[in-house]
């Protein structure tokens, strides 16, 4: 009973976060113009974390977890340098 | 799942609502980020999954691991802090590089630099 429900709601859930996504890379792709992209890919790696973790929970193993980690490290760092760029056209002065 | 199973039913619903809520309110998020009209509208939506989205997944997941292995695991805690500081930082780092550039082509829209008031 219960692990159906689980199953279930995981898989509606996983549904929903590559549904935003996919609306996150819509606006990537779409721009307007590079901030636009920058916020959008933000935002997607944070989906994408939700997504491995929501997919630990559906194998049950906490292998994912240094994974989305990882992710979020590496995304506020690609995220900082992306701004830097922006605002000076460089990102090491 | 094998040890979801034996779950109690009730845990295994608040797991499913926390998880549910959370995956909405990314889509949502998703769907502001698509439909507001200006940037600085749409930089607004995306923090909706980045702070609520993701503190009731990792409260599902800290709630579905603490049940199954028998123990309390608060390991998706790290992530949850880090996501907190680091998602204000980076969404102010982003508005103010849009700012400068938008300064910098003239913009009517963006107000100009304030002017520093001596004291």
């Amino acid at each position: 009973m219960s692990a159906a429900l689980l199953l279930a709601a995981i898989t509606a859930a996983q549904l929903m976060l590559v549904a935003a996504m996919g609306l996150y890379l819509f606006r990537m792709v779409r721009g307007p113009r590079a901030q636009d992209r920058v916020v959008a890919l933000d935002a997607f790696y944070v989906s994408g974390m939700l997504l491995l973790i929501t997919l630990g929970m559906r194998t049950g193993s906490t292998l994912y977890f240094e994974a989305c980690v990882i992710i979020a490290l590496l995304g506020f760092g690609s995220t900082v340098a992306f701004s830097k760029f922006l605002m000076r056209g460089e990102v090491v002065e | 799942m094998n040890a979801a199973a034996d779950m109690p039913t009730p845990i295994a619903a608040i797991i499913c609502v926390c998880l549910l809520a959370g995956a909405f309110m990314a889509l949502m998020g998703a769907v502001g980020l698509v439909r507001l009209q200006s940037f600085y509208q749409r930089v607004h939506a995306p923090t909706l999954g980045s702070s609520m989205g993701m503190a009731l997944i990792l409260t599902s997941s800290i709630l579905f691991f603490s049940v199954t292995r028998g123990q309390l695991v608060l390991h998706e805690m790290l992530i949850a802090v880090f996501l907190t500081l680091t998602t204000p930082i980076s969404l102010m780092l982003i508005v103010r590089a849009a700012f400068a550039r938008d300064r910098r082509e003239g913009d009517p829209n963006v107000p100009p630099v304030e002017p520093v008031q001596p004291d």
